[in-house]
């Protein structure tokens, strides 16, 4: 079953005033009851269907899911392409490309995108970057960080690697020696593994759909 | 006068604990708007994730004391008796403040820990807001339970059920209920977001606002002698109201999380409401005053009301409105449009409000040593809590709109035009704009400090004042209409 939004919007209102005027009657509206029926109901009402919301959301974010990949997504190749349908840009996976030079299992995957996740909140990323736009704002958005031009701009030649996931992780080692402006990345003493992990982290989030934000990432206004 | 009960003792306390922890908010501030300006500052010793961590923690945990601690001051009051189970209230409270102290020292000194579980349990969660790490959400769960039953309990003991203190249970239940939403770990960002927004948004934009409903309805009652009925009724307004656009306004969170599109539609029209409650709030404010011409014995106290009825809804309301539809909020997300929002609204809605509480605490308080005599009425008055009130006022507007044009210019540059990326961002970071708004915003951080110290100083040194001639409808610290 697919929800319309207005469908909920008009029926939870509804309900909500319905209720109210019915468990009133007799009462004026300038009572204290009319009032505590109102509250009331709008409490009950508002929770049954945010919990009724959240049952359907699942379907979309559940690993696997129709907007949340599965952790071997790091597997394929990954755009971030303009949907006409849509009139905004969606995530559009392609065939396999592998991550650090190989293909990963379901089981490698899942543990690599823990150990990512874990380290991602481990070094507080969120308190100066962004994810799926939320966090801090003293660095950039990470959203869509996996597919950023600046890894092949800059990146790759400066740290010397010429393998994508290679010069991240690298990067992510030693950004206070690397660094892209005068605002400087801290060390965060990541290990080669928690490096890679948040590499695979990175790349996964990417193939996050995520109704079009952010607008035209890594393709200058036309 | 009547003696304290317990109770009001520990809410003391609490504000005691509270204001410092402001102070502390204050400094960690100031360290993050300078390295904005100089991102060398202190690199490698404080870096802005961790004091911008300690920052927003020291204003969640402190608020929340002075919320606890108002709890603590009215209840008994309220009910004419003392708070039943008050031994365990004191030694939660001797737990909270030493679990706070033991999670800011692992904070500043250990900052972060290898990507394990270890570092989930012991030293963050790393999930802005509530990044306390797990071994002390057990405690904040364990100290949330111990008020809630003192609350209930004393409800029970005294075998009634005012309309403030029934909308006070229903709501601390479910704001110590949703914090359970906030402690579980999932390697799916989506869902991680997703339900972390049930604490975050579900506490400052439903139950807290609700709870300052309620603190607000009392200190009106006390501070101009509003009937209860037309505070109560009032009160269920503002519930109706915020309950039924704040709980469905949760979707302006979910717009671009890995959430389905439908959330685009109701989270941008029930969070489009939002600020309606916010307004009924001030009219009830303003009624209210009007109806007794501002005669209050506490003008500090009346004046933070005002603040805080203003605030809210500039803050709050206007400001959330002006990013919260989608096809906005596609651009200005994650900017410094937010940090704009989120200044004016906690200062608005919540901090105001647990100054206003604090006066009337205050001016009960230092009404103890004095013999009233006939014919005299005292009013707590004093110069130096003007110059807070202003200062403070000036400084929190200043930094709003200096971050305001940071965000819009983000919102322009970075988003909108360079398409959000690494390069993007920084070029709109660099942008004159950009820059001298943190400049701007620095000078009102600056100046909201010295407006603290200026509160802390009147706070230790406000007394009541005789006048005769005035006309003061209420007395400092005298019960108001019974239920």
């Amino acid at each position: 079953m697919k929800i319309g939004w207005l469908e909920v919007t008009v029926a939870s209102i509804f309900i909500v005033i319905f209720l109210t005027l019915i468990f009133s009657r007799g009462s004026n509206w300038l009572e204290p009851k009319f009032w505590r029926n109102a509250a009331i109901f709008s409490g009950v009402i508002m929770t049954i269907f945010l919990i009724f919301l959240t049952f359907d959301t699942h379907r979309y974010i559940n690993m696997g899911g129709i907007n949340v990949p599965e952790p071997d997504v790091i597997n394929n190749k990954i755009l971030y392409v303009y949907d006409d349908a849509k009139g905004y840009y969606v995530p559009k996976i392609e065939g396999q490309e592998g991550f650090f030079g190989k293909i990963w299992s379901k089981e490698e995957a899942s543990a690599l995108i823990d150990k990512g996740k874990k380290t991602i909140q481990s070094r507080n990323c969120m308190d100066c970057h962004t994810l799926l736009g939320n966090g801090a704002y003293y660095a950039p958005d990470l959203t869509k960080a996996w597919l950023d031009p600046k890894w092949e701009q800059l990146i790759m030649p400066v740290v010397g690697k010429s393998m994508k996931e290679e010069a991240m992780a690298t990067w992510l080692q030693n950004p206070d020696k690397y660094p892209t402006w005068t605002r400087k990345m801290p060390n965060l003493r990541l290990t080669p593994e928690e490096a890679k992990a948040v590499v695979a982290y990175l790349k996964y989030m990417s193939a996050i759909y995520t109704n079009g934000f952010p607008d035209h990432f890594g393709v200058a206004a036309k | 006068m009547d003696k304290l009960y317990e109770s009001q003792k520990l809410a003391i306390w609490y504000f005691a604990v509270a204001i410092v922890l402001f102070g502390a908010q204050l400094l960690f501030g100031l360290v993050g708007a300078i390295q904005f300006v100089n991102p060398d500052f202190l690199f490698g010793v404080l870096d802005f994730s961790i004091g911008r961590m300690l920052h927003i923690n020291a204003l969640v945990v402190w608020l929340l004391l002075g919320f606890i601690g108002a709890i603590y001051w009215f209840l008994p009051k309220e009910f004419g008796r003392e708070v039943v189970g008050i031994k365990l209230g004191k030694l939660a409270f001797f737990i909270l403040v030493a679990a706070v102290t033991v999670v800011v020292l692992v904070y500043i000194f250990i900052q972060i820990g290898p990507g394990d579980w270890k570092t989930l349990w012991f030293i963050t969660e790393g999930r802005e807001y509530i990044e306390a790490p797990r071994w002390a959400d057990i405690g904040i769960v364990a100290v949330a339970l111990v008020v809630f039953y003192n609350v209930v309990a004393t409800a029970l003991a005294a075998k009634k059920i005012t309309g403030i203190t029934g909308v006070l249970i229903v709501d601390l239940g479910a704001l110590f209920g949703l914090y359970l939403a906030g402690m579980f770990y999932t390697p799916n960002i989506s869902v991680d977001q997703f339900y972390w927004w049930w604490v975050v948004h579900l506490w400052v934009e439903a139950t807290w606002e609700v709870l300052i409903g309620v603190l607000m309805a009392w200190s009106l009652m006390y501070l101009l002698g509003s009937s209860r009925k037309l505070v109560e009724t009032w009160l269920y307004v503002e519930v109706f109201l915020v309950f039924g656009t704040g709980i469905l306004g949760l979707g302006h969170h979910y717009f671009w999380i890995g959430t389905p599109e439908y959330w685009l539609g109701i989270g941008g029209f029930f969070s489009a409401l939002e600020p309606i409650p916010l307004v009924a709030m001030i009219i009830h404010a303003i009624y209210d005053a009007g109806m007794h011409k501002l005669r209050t014995a506490n003008r500090p106290a009346l004046f933070w009301v005002f603040a805080q009825a203003f605030g809210n809804f500039l803050g709050a309301g206007v400001w959330g409105f002006m990013q919260t539809l989608p096809q906005i909020n596609l651009y200005s997300h994650g900017t410094q449009m937010a940090a704009s929002h989120g200044h004016l609204a906690f200062f608005g809605a919540y901090v105001a409000a647990n100054l206003a509480v604090l006066y009337i605490i205050v001016g009960e308080l230092r009404m103890k040593g004095i013999t009233p005599q006939k014919g005299v009425k005292y009013v707590l008055d004093s110069k130096a809590w003007r110059y807070a009130y202003v200062g403070m006022i000036i400084s929190i507007i200043g930094m709003t709109a200096a971050l305001l044009v940071a965000g819009f210019e983000q919102t322009l540059q970075e988003r909108a035009i360079g398409g959000s990326t690494w390069q993007a961002y920084i070029d709109a970071q660099e942008h004159p704009w950009f820059k001298e708004a943190m400049l701007w915003r620095l000078g009102f951080g600056v100046l909201f400090f010295v407006s603290y110290i200026i509160l802390i100083y009147d706070l230790l040194t406000i007394k009541p004042k005789p006048v005769k001639e005035e006309e003061i409808e209420t007395e400092l610290g005298a019960v108001p209409e019974k239920a």
